[in-house]
């Protein structure tokens, strides 16, 4: 896919030149046109899909707006409609980054600081987890001894880490890291030890016959080869990472977004609850989509591995 | 004019040539153990070959040729005897032996020229300048005419392309011996005569050692020296060596007149369609 990608506007670029030469006496009026022509439909036709991505979801989210409004419009109903939080949380809709004061601040504020965390656990889990993939992908004897270890340890949930990081690390701060950390960790070691695996015994040859030393054969063969598939427990990890971000703010208080969701539950204010749930998801959404362009881009031009 | 020589051909190098040959394959046995069951792939190969000359390695599917050159790169080790390169065993892969590999074996995240340069770099690191690693590169890119597209990804090059960068990539190592594998086998025709013409130019050039595995009886006869003809496994072994005593340089169209190369072809093919059919069991 990236092959084709990238080899497009070179075949693109050639037939513009040939035509142009073509036409000879007059070539540079000649040049300026088809170029022109060339930019203008392909203009509209990026108009046209964005409109194609856009609306599709932008009509079922109203349509979904308008069914939770009557099923809650009931005297009985428990949750709040949407008109009743646009009228009860609208501040924190329209608004991101307005501060009343150090508790009444927006989401965007709180969204950055939980980011910061979701960061920092994030990079540690990415840099470990790569490490760690690569010594289970490449030598056998740690495939076995570790392999049944990271598929028990996978499954265990966000919260069930609290209590005992906690123990361990005795303050809210870095418990809250190590939190996401070890929820990122495990897809990401997963995936790139399936694609240091996977990685054809020709580039092991090559590196052989090149008599590449250890730290050679890790950054030029290595990662290279298996950069898809990092990448793939990359965006896993990001994500996990990110829905752990409640349980490791139950930790840490203070600003982020997930301890705002559980101080809104405890001063039982549902709309600002479901905006920030609505925050989080944007975010999330957004997380997972820088992390798959990122991958796209680093791994361009291996499509044939 | 051909000479089809003993089995054992180092007696007779060793008779002509006072000056010790540069690979010496020595009684070597090769078997692939899984669990209980050895399969015996190679019996017996003896082998020796000079400084310059260009052998070809030929014989039946699944006979044990590729097992033969990788021994000789290092890649696998011999189960019994030895491998000698100048006298010393070859127990290890080096850029000493480069391997122009059956499917080119490029490294598709790199460009054209980033594929010779990390041979350049590692085989010269400490030996030439940055300045002439990268003159040292374009000249073997420009040796089998990749100049023009050092920039490109091997996914954006041809077939017969790639090949010519898997060629450039081990000559720019300065091997003792150049592998090849099949170097040719998965082009057309018409490219493949082309490819063939460029490592013949290169090798009367350079004067390069080469061994070369191949399926094409006309390729081992146009190219070689000599040419090794393989009998078929279980326990292969070396049936038959000739001599392809052809003036170089060679043209293809003037050859195919020439009765020298006709009998040399007809000896190759009698030897793989006659006396050692191909048996569909043994496969
Ligand atoms: N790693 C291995 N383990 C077990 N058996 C092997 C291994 N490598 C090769 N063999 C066996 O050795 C024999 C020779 O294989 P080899 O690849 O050398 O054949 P070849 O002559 O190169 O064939 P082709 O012309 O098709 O490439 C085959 O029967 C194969 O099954
Ligand atoms: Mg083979």
């Amino acid at each position: 896919m990236a092959a084709t990608a990238s080899s497009a506007p070179f075949v693109d670029a050639s037939v513009t030149t040939a035509s142009a030469s073509a036409q000879a006496p007059a070539a540079k009026v000649v040049h300026a046109l088809p170029v022109a022509k060339r930019r203008s439909r392909l203009s509209w036709e990026t108009v046209g899909n964005f409109f194609a991505t856009v609306v599709p979801p932008l009509i079922v989210v109203a349509i979904l707006l308008l069914v939770w409004e009557l099923a809650s419009s009931g005297p009985k109903a428990t949750l709040p409609a949407p008109s009743r939080i646009w009228l009860e949380a609208r501040d924190l809709i329209v608004d991101p980054f307005f501060v009343n004061g150090p508790q009444d601040i927006g989401l965007g504020w709180r969204i950055l600081t939980s980011l910061q965390r979701v960061a920092i656990g994030f990079a540690l889990a990415a840099a470990c987890g790569i490490m760690l993939g690569c010594l289970v992908g490449q030598s056998d004897w740690a495939m076995r001894g570790l392999d049944p270890i990271f598929q028990m340890l996978r499954t265990v949930p966000p919260l069930a880490w609290l209590p005992i990081s906690l123990a361990a690390f005795r303050d809210s701060a870095p418990s809250a890291i190590f939190v996401i950390f070890i929820t990122a960790i495990w897809p990401i070691i997963i995936n790139t030890a399936v694609g240091i695996r996977n990685i054809p015994q020709d580039y092991r040859n090559v590196a052989a016959v090149l008599q590449l030393n250890p730290f050679e054969f890790f950054r030029r063969i290595m990662v290279p080869a298996a950069a898809p598939y990092i990448f793939t427990g990359l965006r896993i990890g990001v994500g996990l990472s990110w829905l752990a971000i409640v349980a490791a703010e139950m930790l840490t208080g203070g600003v982020g977004v997930g301890f705002f969701i559980w101080d809104a539950w405890n001063s039982s204010k549902l709309s600002d609850i479901v905006v920030a749930l609505a925050y989080i998801g944007v975010v999330g959404f957004i997380l997972d989509r820088a992390i798959a362009a990122l991958g796209n881009f680093a791994t361009r031009g291996t499509a044939a591995a | 004019m051909i000479a089809p020589v003993s089995p054992r051909p180092h007696t007779f190098a060793q008779a002509t040539l006072p000056n010790r040959p540069l690979l010496k394959i020595d009684h070597v046995d090769k078997s692939f153990r899984r669990g209980n069951s050895t399969s015996e792939v190679l019996k017996d190969v003896s082998l020796t070959i000079e400084k310059g000359e260009y052998v070809s390695i030929i014989g039946h599917s699944g006979c044990g040729k590729s097992t033969l050159l990788n021994l000789v790169a290092g890649l696998t080790q011999v189960t019994a005897g030895a491998i000698l390169l100048e006298d010393r065993e070859v127990n290890r892969p080096g850029p000493d032996r480069a391997v122009v590999f059956q499917n080119h074996s490029l490294l598709p995240w790199l460009t054209v020229y980033d594929n010779v340069r990390l041979a350049v770099d590692k085989v010269f690191s400490t030996i030439k300048s940055k300045t002439d690693r990268h003159a040292w590169t374009m000249h073997n890119l420009d040796l089998v005419q990749m100049g023009h597209a050092k920039d490109k990804r091997p996914a954006e090059i041809s077939g017969g392309m790639k090949q010519r960068v898997g060629i450039a990539r081990a000559l720019s190592m300065e091997p003792k011996v150049l592998l090849m594998d099949e170097p040719f086998g998965a082009l057309d025709a018409l490219t493949r005569a082309h490819l063939q013409d460029t490592v013949m130019q290169i090798h009367t050039r350079l004067g390069n050692t080469a061994i070369m595995i191949t399926h094409d009886v006309d390729e081992a006869v146009l190219l070689s020296d000599r040419i090794v003809m393989m009998t078929n496994g279980p326990a292969a072994g070396i049936g038959e060596v000739l001599e392809v005593k052809l003036e170089r340089p060679r043209d293809r169209l003037e050859l195919a007149t020439v009765p020298a190369y006709l009998a040399a072809r007809e000896s190759v093919l009698k030897f793989l369609y006659e006396r050692h059919r191909f048996v569909e069991a043994v496969a």
